[in-house]
């Protein structure tokens, strides 16, 4: 039996753009940290997105408490450099240089991995440092996640000496347990996110020693109608009935019902994507998230989801 | 503010006016298939021959374009019969090609090495092929490289390019800039001088020091290695890269920034609109997908559906009996009117985010919410009538 999501030390969330990913992520930072315990959100692009969700101000790499036990901070490869010179090679001056700062961002850009170990670096240092019950990553989409989890193996088969070969082993140690590490993908059940997280699916299997801990199903839409209900909702939609039923529902009935129509399709065509979704990860477990037809994004949204994810967790 | 392009005002008459549009915004919100409705549209009412782009589209995409087999760097004809199958008599031709970015990396090579020798050590060189297919730009680099060979060898009348997904919407517009900044920086330069010779100079010194310790000399040597390799090529690349900057900013090159109207991709979309307006790239249209209909936001339906919830019992009862048991008929009339509510919700957010993206670009568009996905030409055809004349 796989252990609880929320008793991982270190949660990548990842999922194809638009899905909900990064509110997913908040979401389950929330809930753990509503739960007692501390918890670190770490933002992986610069986006906002994070701060966002709490209706915070930006983020930095500092770690700042954004609610009672629930830090967030945003990942900077560069200030990652150079916190990790400074902790492991005691190189506080170099460290403060700025040029040299660039040429390693060159270097970082260019060399096939440098750039992730520093963020995936500085991730299994935090897990390791004993600082948190749980860190949670807004990680890079489903097309880049692979890279970043495989980075300490990529960096250790092409660098054969150095400290950045010698730190690898630990990292690897870190990702590849299941008790501590887990990656979770969220899709909606639409086509394309659902191809993309089978793809994932296999992909993190065979490429990476990561754990897929679970598949968040976002923006579910609720199931109107039972069977006979159906039939009664088809009766209703009868144009001889129209006017009569304008006239008791006093005004315009017809887009309301159409309003129906299209949710009951839209529901249908999202069940077949779910049921392809479950055919394709089996032996996942799948956390399914309602449609929360909301205003806008913000705290709000961020607990409503927080809440949602509890009731699926069983908190 | 981006400068909506003046003499245009569907997206039949920008496309009819441009050789190159190029759809951008982030991923999830159906750009690929908005390339392809483009394409289609332009060969089936405008003529002409139309290349489509893509990068890798869904199987079902691929199968409605008719390239189920072979779809892949190489340009195919869409088979004309599959227009008239779906009732349209294409005026053009509809072409379509995907991007495969190792192979286009490995033809840029060839172009570009000074000689066969330098030319198999680069393709060989483990790092090369590491970098080619991880290197976080490289595909946004090849797809730009690829646009502008294609649309210099005169073949196309219109090309339509689907923009590959990137951390960041901006990359691709960069990428031929960065290119050239990285062929010219002195930062190479540095890199490659160990493999020169063994004379660190004290400016460079600390960066060994350090990168000696952190990476190791032998891999600083690969990587300098390869760079001393590619730095043959350096002219070529240079030259190149301008020339797609170039081509991106030309008046006959035309953005169309593809959305949903959520929150996030919105966010996205606006941060795009002013990132081509920095760049002076023309904007010529927004496209809009998975919209709400209007009729969410139809007048009286508001209070239509807040009795449909709140007094369905009532309702249920001035209605015909044969509708079936009133309990099962107050049920459906409540969760008919919450349903709308909860969905006119979500209209009304996006007709304010419709009205600020509006503000940038002359062309507007706007597919609505679709039950189904597209799988043949026909239904690239419907969703491109939804597009064609809209303002």
């Amino acid at each position: 039996m796989a252990i609880d999501l929320l008793d991982r030390k270190l949660l990548f969330v990842t999922g194809k753009g638009g899905v909900g990913k990064t509110t997913i992520a908040a979401g389950l930072a929330l809930l753990a940290a509503q739960n007692g315990q501390r918890v670190l959100l770490c933002e992986g692009d610069a986006k906002g997105d994070v701060a966002r969700a709490f209706e915070a101000t930006p983020l930095a790499f500092d770690q700042r408490e954004l609610v009672p036990g629930l830090w967030a901070m945003a990942m900077d490869t560069e200030e990652s450099l150079k916190e990790y010179l400074r902790l492991q090679l005691r190189l506080p001056l170099i460290a403060r240089m700025g040029p040299l700062a660039r040429t390693f961002d060159f270097v970082a850009n260019a060399a096939p991995g440098v750039k992730e170990i520093l963020v995936v670096g500085k991730l299994c240092w935090e897990v390791r440092s004993d600082a948190w019950d749980l860190v949670v990553v807004d990680a890079p989409a489903s097309g880049h996640i692979v890279a970043q989890l495989g980075a300490p193996a990529a960096i250790q088969e092409l660098v054969k000496v150095g400290a950045v070969r010698d730190q690898t082993g630990w990292m690897m140690d870190i990702l590849g347990d299941s008790q501590q590490t887990g990656v979770v993908v969220v899709a909606t059940p639409e086509e394309m996110p659902v191809n993309e997280t089978i793809e994932l699916a296999t992909r993190l299997r065979a490429e990476t020693d990561v754990d897929l801990g679970a598949v968040v199903v976002n923006r579910v839409l609720p199931e109107l109608f039972s069977r006979g209900e159906e039939e009664v909702f088809r009766r209703l939609q009868d144009p001889e009935l129209a006017a009569e039923l304008a006239a008791a529902a006093e005004g315009p009935v017809q887009p309301v019902l159409d309003g129906a129509e299209l949710a009951v399709r839209l529901r249908r065509t999202r069940a077949e994507h779910l049921d392809r979704l479950r055919d394709g990860v089996t032996g996942t477990e799948l956390l399914y998230l309602p449609e929360l037809f909301q205003r806008s994004q913000g705290v709000r949204a961020t607990r409503q989801i927080a809440a949602a994810l509890g009731e699926e967790l069983g908190y | 503010m981006a400068m909506a392009e003046p003499t245009t005002a569907t997206l039949d008459q920008l496309l009819a006016a441009k050789e190159i549009v190029i759809c951008c915004g982030s991923g999830g919100v159906g750009k690929t298939t908005t390339a392809a409705t483009l394409g289609a549209m332009a060969a089936a009412h405008l003529g002409g021959r139309v290349l489509v782009i893509t990068v890798d589209p869904a199987r079902r995409l691929a199968n409605a374009l008719g390239l189920a087999e072979g779809f892949g760097n190489v340009e195919t004809r869409v088979p004309h019969e599959l227009f008239a199958e779906s009732g349209v008599e294409a005026r053009g031709e509809l072409w379509a090609a995907m991007l495969d970015t190792k192979q286009s990396w490995d033809d840029l090579v060839r172009t570009h090495a000074p000689d066969a020798a330098t030319r198999d050590a680069i393709l060989a060189n483990p790092l090369y092929v590491n970098i080619t297919s991880r290197f976080v730009h490289s595909h946004d680099y090849v797809a730009m490289e690829r646009l502008y060979d294609i649309h210099r060898s005169g073949r196309y009348d219109l090309i339509v390019v689907d923009t590959p997904p990137t951390r960041n919407a901006i990359d691709f517009l960069e990428a031929p800039a960065r290119m050239a900044d990285f062929f010219s920086s002195r930062l190479l330069r540095m890199l490659t001088v160990p493999a020169r010779s063994r004379l660190v100079t004290m400016a460079s010194r600390p960066f060994y020091t350090v990168a000696d310790r952190v990476l190791g000399s032998q891999f600083l040597e690969d990587i300098a290695e390869f760079f001393l390799l590619f730095q043959t090529m350096y002219a070529g690349f240079v030259e190149r890269s301008e020339a797609v900057s170039r081509t991106l900013a030309d008046k006959r090159t035309t953005f169309v920034v593809v959305s949903t109207l959520e929150p996030a991709p919105v966010r996205e979309a606006e941060f795009f609109v002013r990132a081509l307006a920095d760049r002076d790239f023309g904007l010529g249209a927004v496209v809009l997908n998975k919209v709400l209909p209007d009729w969410f936001r139809a007048p009286g339906t508001t209070s239509v559906a807040q009795r449909l919830s709140s007094q369905s019992t009532a309702l249920a009862e001035q209605l015909p009996p044969s509708l079936g048991d009133p309990s099962q008929v107050a049920r459906v009339l409540g969760e008919v009117g919450e349903s709308f509510l909860n969905f006119q919700i979500v209209a009304r957010r996006e007709a304010e985010e419709r009205s600020d993206l509006a503000r940038h670009a002359e062309v507007v568009a706007s597919v609505p919410y679709a039950d189904r996905d597209v799988t043949d030409l026909a239904g690239l055809l419907a969703l491109g009538e939804h597009l064609w004349r809209e303002r």
